[in-house]
C-alpha cells in the first residue's frame, strides 16, 4: 500500500508546535519553496524565513511560520527543527507590518552605516511573516 | 518558675530552624514549577534533534564527519551538570556515583577519564578527588542561557576534534516526577545510533545546500541542545530535590519539637508534684 501519511513534528527552541500525521508539508528551504508529500526520499535541508502549510490528514489546513532552522526528512517521517517558530494565528500583523517599514527605510536611509546583512534578514523575516498572515486569512 | 529553662531555649530554637527550612521548602516549590516549565518547554527540541543525529549516524553519508567515526577509546570525557548549592539531599552524591561506576568501567579498559564540569558542587568533589578537569564553569543561577555554557562545551568539543578524548558523554538528573530524578548518562560523541528498524538499509541525504556546511551547523546545534537540556533538566530536579529535603527537615523539627515538649511537660508536673508534697508536709508537720 501506499504512504498515504507522513508522521511530522515541528519543534522550536521553546516548544513543540506540530506533532501528527499529515498528507503533505510545503515549506521554505535555503533553495526554495519545497512540497514534502509521504515517502519523500531522505532530505537534509536548513530553512529561509517563511512559513509551513501543513494539510493535516483530515484535510484542514495549518499555517506556521519559521524563521530559520534544520528540516530532516524520513519517507516514514519528517522534522522540522525551528530556530522560532509562531503559529499563524499568533502573529502580530501590525508589528509586522511596521518591523517590515523600519527595514525599508533603514536600508533606503543610511547606505553606509547599517549592517546591511542584518536588515536584509530582518526584512526578509517581516515579508514571511506577513505572508503566512495572508495564508492564514484566506484559510478563514 | 526556673523548670525546664535549658528545654525551652532549645524548643524555640528549633523552631526557628524548623521556620526557616519551611521557608526554604516553599520558596524551592515555586522554583520548581518555573524549573519544569522551561524543561518541559525545550525538550521536544531536544529528544526530535537526537533522533535526526541518530538517522544521520546511522546512513551512509558521502560526507564522513569526525564526529561519526568510532575510535579506538583511549580517553574518555565527561560533562558532568551538578547544582552550585547544597541542601538538595543526595542528588549531586548519587549523580557522581553514577559517573565515577561509568568511569571505572572505562579505566578498567586502559582508557584514561577527564572531566569538563558544570557547577560549583562537582568542582569541589572533582578537585578533592584528584580528577583530571579540563573545564569548569558555575554559577548559572536560576536561568541558565545557552551561551553561558558554549564555551565549556567547546573546550570539549575541541579536545575530541584533536583527538585527545575518544569519547564524550553528558551526564545530568533526568527530571522524572516530583520524587524522583534519575543520574543518566548520555553519549553525545560520536553519535549514538538510532534503533529505528525501518531505515537501516544503504541509502544517503539529498542535501541542499552543502552536506558539510549542513551537518557542521547541524552538529553543533545537537551537542549544544543536548548539554542545555541535561542543564535544565538538572536544575528542575535540583529545586525537586531540594524541595523534598526541606519538607523532610520540616517535619523532622516538628517531631523534635514534641518531644521536646513531651520532656518539658513531665519536668514542670514533677516540680509541681514536688511543691505540692512539700507543701502538705510542712502542713501536716505544724498540725
Amino acid at each position: 500500500m501506499a504512504l498515504l501519511t507522513v508522521n511530522l513534528n515541528v519543534v522550536s527552541a521553546e516548544e513543540s508546535l506540530f506533532s501528527g500525521s499529515i498528507k503533505s508539508l510545503q515549506i521554505t528551504g535555503s533553495e526554495g519553496e519545497l512540497g514534502i508529500m509521504p515517502g519523500h526520499a531522505p532530505l537534509l535541508t536548513s530553512l529561509k524565513p517563511g512559513m509551513a502549510l501543513i494539510t493535516k490528514k483530515d484535510g484542514t489546513e495549518e499555517v506556521i511560520y519559521l524563521s530559520g532552522g534544520m528540516l530532516e526528512v524520513q519517507p516514514n517521517n519528517v522534522i522540522v527543527l525551528a530556530d522560532v517558530a509562531t503559529r499563524a494565528d499568533d502573529l502580530d500583523e501590525q508589528a509586522a507590518l511596521e518591523s517590515k517599514q523600519r527595514a525599508e527605510e533603514n536600508m533606503n536611509a543610511h547606505g553606509g552605516d547599517v549592517d546591511y546583512a542584518e536588515v536584509a534578514a530582518e526584512l526578509a523575516r517581516a515579508i514571511a511573516q506577513l505572508r503566512v498572515i495572508q495564508a492564514g486569512k484566506k484559510k478563514v | 518558675m526556673a523548670v525546664g529553662k535549658e528545654i525551652k531555649t532549645k524548643i524555640a530554637s528549633v523552631q526557628n530552624t524548623q521556620k526557616i527550612t519551611n521557608a526554604m521548602e516553599m520558596v524551592a516549590a515555586s522554583k520548581m514549577r518555573k524549573a519544569q516549565d522551561c524543561m518541559a518547554a525545550s525538550r521536544p527540541y531536544a529528544t526530535n534533534i537526537r533522533n535526526v543525529i541518530g538517522h544521520i549516524a546511522l546512513g551512509n553519508l558521502e560526507y564522513r564527519h569526525p564526529y561519526m567515526e568510532e575510535r579506538e577509546t583511549k580517553r574518555v570525557g565527561y560533562i558532568v551538570v551538578s547544582t552550585d548549592r547544597g541542601l538538595c539531599g543526595g542528588l549531586n552524591i548519587n549523580l557522581f556515583k553514577k559517573v565515577l561506576a561509568d568511569a571505572a568501567k572505562w579505566q578498567a579498559e586502559g582508557a584514561e577519564v577527564e572531566f569538563g564540569i558544570v557547577g560549583s558542587k562537582a568542582t569541589s568533589f572533582f578537585n578533592s578527588m584528584g580528577a583530571k578537569v579540563t573545564s569548569q564553569i558555575s554559577g548559572l543561577g536560576d536561568n541558565p542561557s545557552v551561551t553561558d555554557l558554549i564555551g565549556s562545551v567547546k573546550v570539549m568539543l575541541k579536545a575530541y576534534d584533536n583527538g585527545e578524548i575518544d569519547k564524550l558523554f553528558v551526564v545530568y538528573n533526568k527530571f522524572v516526577n516530583t520524587m524522583t530524578q534519575q543520574p543518566t548518562v548520555d553519549q553525545l560523541l560520536p553519535l549514538p545510533k538510532s534503533d529505528d528498524e525501518e531505515i537501516s538499509h544503504r541509502w544517503d541525504y539529498i542535501y541542499e545546500p552543502d552536506a558539510n556546511a549542513l551537518l557542521d551547523q547541524l552538529l553543533v546545534r545537537y551537542i549544544e541542545s543536548q548539554v542545555y537540556q541535561g542543564v535544565v533538566e538538572n536544575l528542575a530536579c535540583e529545586q525537586a530535590a531540594r524541595m523534598i529535603a526541606m519538607k523532610a527537615a520540616t517535619d523532622n523539627a516538628g517531631d523534635l519539637i514534641n518531644d521536646l515538649q513531651l520532656v518539658f511537660n513531665k519536668a514542670r508536673q514533677a516540680a509541681i508534684t514536688q511543691e505540692l508534697g512539700e507543701i502538705v508536709a510542712g502542713a501536716a508537720a505544724v498540725g
